[in-house]
């Protein structure tokens, strides 16, 4: 059990980045809680995509501390006192540059891996 | 820090909400409460975990959590005070020897000479034949200082200068120092009151001035100020005192203290101006800056050169020796503190591997412990941190006591073992050796507090509570065991190192000196200051009567005067050549030997073995025939084969003498050098034969006694009833001369036998602890087996052959270490191979024995398991 955690865990060290900048994306749409991400970002890469909840409130405390994201406490639909998180002008900014950069990436990896296509 | 617990009750609001909704959504998606609950936080993870490497982002934590760790490890320590009194001893032990002798090295090796740029200093000496660093006569000296090119400045100094004080309390002698101008300038060094001495003021003929120590300003004259201008009596003559020396000025090398400074032209020795002559004169001198050693070699090379050639007769083959003044001072320190600082480090080492394998106990007994702390959310990093909190936190009280015992037991150890280092007045402990305490109990903390911290590393959480807490991995009994071993092995080399260098030491005692050291007690004497002028008839007359009142005094069994040599203490060579054989056409090219001006009894005295025709009687005096006696090796080397009795040989002085007997050779280079010298021919004639001009005041005395350690008192006072000005100093037994001529190397051996001790005592405390550990673990086991029919002393057996084979280990690989360390020491050994099997295989067995005797302790125990008990423990 301890080893399938820690194979677990490697995984998601190697997608930080990514997690960061799957965050920033989620917040475009609007302000959202800790738990709201986890389930857009399910949701949105269907259901592929599970964000382990002891990288996801770390990356969300570092956004913050980076002033790219600001939280606030407010109550959700349900009633409930939530944490809500939103994105900043320099988060916008940020988010923008990190998209940019990941487009050339996969672009770049997509050649590579398919050269017949190009 | 409210902020801090403002964010963290924020953070637990948090990670409620996450699963509260979590948990909501379940629930609406049909599932019961209780199960949607349980199903959240299963997805959630270990919600400390979480928490924990979120708090990490806040940044600001590593010093909150290093005083949370400090905090819980005082705890521990203070819930263990057993445990921790043992660790903190042992450590304070290991560390307090390191920095110690750490001190010492400082004071003596790392600390630059005590004067400005002193890379810039180099010792003078003139290189000859038989001696690679000898004497510089003064007219040598003169024409040096006037011919380089790459000094600076040189100056010259004569440390073994002895005057008789008189007019100022009882007559005494005092130890003083010849030097030419510019002495003090060079070294930097500025009188306190006064000024130094002037060019010109160091030459034959000038008006005779004195600088005096700071410590003698003080015992004579109370430091007081008007002290400049007066006079002081020394050997009859007035000196104006011109200056007072700092009291911390310390001629270096020198391990007497010098009182007085008088410039060297002032020495009334005749022979001063003779170019030729083997004074003991030193010379200290400056490079000029950017000049190297090499290049002040070559200019030296060029000016011995040329004064070759011009006074061949007393200058060819003579060469200069310019040696870097630290290397000339402390070179022969070096090696042997090096060798000392090993051995200490070991002794550190041993007590780090005995706390580490205490700890390793101990973690054993933590391990449930640190499930439970990983369960609730300690990363594993985070427990690697508290261990090793804890272990530096052992460290450094460990250390903070070691330095107290190190303060206090360098100052003693130099009290009792004076005379061997120079320089040991200034070990202290200071900045740099605290620094090296700090770093040495930090890393002392780390070592051994890594081995269990890792080892306690990945925690297998589920099976550790499972078990309930009864613990014990065979990992961990591996490491125990390789520790153990690793401590034997250390304690092995450094048993081997004590146990060389007391064989060195046996070996040094039994070699026979060639005279009787326990009957013989020799001191320096002088005839009054009012007798230098005095005829050579009245001095001789002057010295028979002295003679005859030691001789009266009870207990005296034998007096005689000695000039020149004395065997193991100063040395002293006449030149000659054979009768029969032209003269030499330079000095250089004659035969040397050294000389000993003695007293018609002295051979009897001493006790050494005559060989061949008669010594001396009391009538070969001043009216008969001139005679010598010659030893063995001087026999051997110029009239090989056939008999030396009835040959002639001429002094260069010009002398003829007849030998009239052969005598034994006394080792006067030191019991374990002598041998490997090349100048060892010895030359005796009678003291009162002595020529009327070398006849001075002064002369050493040699008595034979009974109790040679007891006489002198008596002595003193005949002395001090002929007259108040007649002076006689410097008493010592032979045999004190021969300890102090071996004085460095059994300081060696005691402080090796020392950290050999520790070192055995921590071994045997290490293997004793996990041996009763692992008997202590096997309780059940044994238990067991004793219940199925297993005799005690199987059970005996089974305990012994476990800690048996660590220790076993452990002497191989110290064997192995041992022979390639104990090269290192080669140099400090003498009449022992540095692989002697002898110590070697006797040490390996004694370690053994002692390893064996305390495995015995927990083997008792272990066999007196009561089955039923053991069992029941369950």
């Amino acid at each position: 059990m301890v080893e399938k955690k820690e194979k677990y865990q490697n995984r998601i060290e190697l997608l930080q980045g990514t997690l960061d900048l799957l965050i920033l994306q989620t917040l475009q749409w609007g302000p959202q809680h800790g738990y709201g991400i986890s389930v857009a970002i399910r949701n949105r890469s269907g259901e592929i995509l599970q964000v382990d909840t002891g990288s996801l409130y770390p990356a969300l405390h570092r956004l913050e501390k980076q002033k790219w994201i600001k939280a606030e406490w407010k109550v959700s639909e349900n009633k409930q006192r939530a944490k809500y998180y939103q994105l900043t002008a320099a988060g916008k900014k940020h988010l923008s540059r990190e998209r940019s950069k990941w487009s050339r990436l996969s672009d770049a990896i997509a050649g590579v891996l398919n050269p017949e296509q190009m | 820090m409210w902020w801090r617990k403002a964010r963290e009750a924020d953070l637990d609001q948090e990670v409620r909400a996450h699963l509260d909704m979590a948990t909501q959504e379940r629930v609406e998606r049909g599932a019961a409460q209780k199960e949607a609950e349980r199903a959240a936080r299963r997805e959630f993870g270990n919600m400390g975990l979480i928490k924990e490497s979120t708090r990490d982002v806040w940044g600001g934590g590593s010093l909150d959590r290093l005083m949370q760790d400090l905090r819980f490890g005082v705890r521990m320590i203070a819930k263990s005070p057993g445990f921790a009194a043992v660790a903190i001893l042992t450590l304070a032990l290991g560390i307090g020897a390191n920095t110690a002798l750490f001190s010492v090295v400082n004071g003596v090796l790392l600390n630059p000479l005590p004067y400005p740029e002193p890379e810039q200093l180099v010792e003078l000496r003139e290189s000859k034949p038989n001696f690679a660093t000898g004497s510089i006569s003064y007219p040598n000296f003169m024409d040096w200082q006037k011919d380089n090119r790459t000094f600076a400045s040189m100056a010259i100094v004569r440390g073994n200068g002895s005057f008789i004080l008189t007019g100022l309390g009882e007559a005494e002698q005092v130890d003083g120092v010849f030097v030419s101008s510019g002495f003090f300038e060079q070294l930097g060094v500025n009188p306190v009151l006064g000024r130094a001495f002037a060019p010109g003021e160091d030459r034959i003929g000038a008006a005779p001035t004195v600088m005096i120590t700071g410590g003698f300003w003080k015992r004579k004259f109370g430091s007081a100020q008007d002290v400049l201008g007066k006079s002081l009596t020394l050997d009859g003559r007035d000196y104006t005192i011109i200056g007072i020396i700092p009291a911390t000025f310390d001629l270096l090398g020198s391990l007497r203290t010098r009182e007085v400074y008088v410039p060297i032209g002032q020495w009334s020795n005749p022979l001063l101006m003779n170019r030729a002559a083997g004074l003991g004169i030193g010379g200290i001198g400056r490079l000029k800056p950017g000049v190297t050693v090499q290049q002040a070699r070559a200019d030296m090379e060029r000016v011995t050169q040329n004064l070759a050639a011009a006074y061949p007769e007393a200058d060819k083959s003579i060469g200069a020796a310019v040696i870097p003044l630290r290397k000339w001072l402390l070179g022969s320190v070096e090696p042997f503190l090096l060798v000392l600082f090993v051995a200490v480090g070991f002794v550190l080492l041993i007590a780090c591997v005995n706390v580490a394998n205490l700890l390793l106990a101990r973690s054993t007994g933590r391990a449930h412990e640190f499930a439970i702390r990983s369960a609730l959310g300690a990363g594993q990093g985070r427990i690697v941190r508290q261990l090793l909190t804890e272990s530096v936190l052992l460290a450094a009280m460990g250390g903070g006591l070691g330095v107290l015992l190190a303060a206090a037991g360098t100052r003693a150890a130099l009290d009792v073992l004076p005379m061997t280092l120079p320089r040991a007045a200034d070990v202290a402990v200071d900045v740099r050796v605290l620094v090296f305490a700090g770093a040495v109990s930090l890393l002392a903390g780390i070592c051994f507090g890594l081995v269990p911290a890792l080892k306690t590393r990945k925690p297998d959480v589920h099976e550790t509570l499972k078990e309930g807490g009864r613990g014990g991995s065979g990992t961990r009994h591996r490491a125990q065991a390789a520790l153990v071993a690793a401590e034997m092995a250390l304690a092995l080399v450094l048993l081997i190192g004590a146990g060389l260098m007391m064989r060195t030491l046996a070996a040094l005692w039994n070699v026979n000196p060639g005279f009787e050291a326990n009957k013989v007690m020799t001191f320096g004497f002088s005839l009054p200051p009012s007798m230098t002028n005095a005829s050579p008839e009245a001095i001789r007359a002057a010295f028979r009567e002295v003679h005859d009142r030691f001789q009266a005094v009870p207990g005296v069994q034998g007096v005689a005067f000695s000039w020149g040599a004395t065997p193991l203490q100063g040395d002293d060579e006449w030149l000659f050549w054979i009768d029969g054989q032209p003269k030499p056409a330079s000095e250089s090219e004659m035969n040397w030997a050294i000389d000993y001006v003695v007293d018609y009894d002295y051979l009897r005295i001493m006790g050494i073995p005559l060989k061949s025709g008669r010594f001396f009687t009391a009538q070969d005096d001043e009216h008969a025939a001139r005679v010598a006696v010659v030893d063995e090796v001087l026999a051997n080397q110029f009239f090989a084969g056939q008999s030396a009795m009835g040959k002639r040989l001429h002094l260069s002085g010009g002398e003829i003498l007849e030998i009239v007997g052969v005598v034994g050779h006394v080792k006067q280079w030191g019991l374990d050098t002598d041998d490997k010298e090349t100048l060892r021919a010895q030359l005796y004639t009678p003291f009162m034969q002595l020529p009327t001009k070398g006849i001075g005041g002064g002369a050493g005395v040699v008595v034979r006694s009974d109790q040679p350690a007891t006489v002198f008192p008596s002595i003193r006072q005949a002395n001090n009833q002929m007259s108040s000005e007649q002076v006689v100093f410097g008493a010592q037994t032979m045999n004190e001369v021969i300890a102090s001529s071996i004085a460095r190397r059994r300081f060696s051996m005691i402080l090796l036998g020392i950290f050999a001790g520790l070192a055995l005592l921590l071994a045997s405390i290490g293997i004793y602890g996990v041996v009763s550990y692992l008997a202590g673990q096997r309780t059940h086991e044994i238990g067991v087996r004793m219940a199925m029919g297993a005799q005690r002393k199987d059970v005996m057996r089974l305990v012994l052959s476990q800690g048996l084979k660590m220790a076993l280990l452990g002497v191989a690989m110290g064997l192995a270490a041992a022979l390639a360390l104990t090269r290192l020491m080669a140099d400090m050994l003498y009449g022992v191979d540095a692989s002697d099997p002898l110590t070697f295989a006797g040490l390996a067995v004694i370690l053994t024995l002692v390893s064996i005797a305390a495995c015995y302790i927990p083997a008792r125990r272990a066999v007196k398991v009561d089955p039923i008990v053991a069992l029941r423990y369950e």
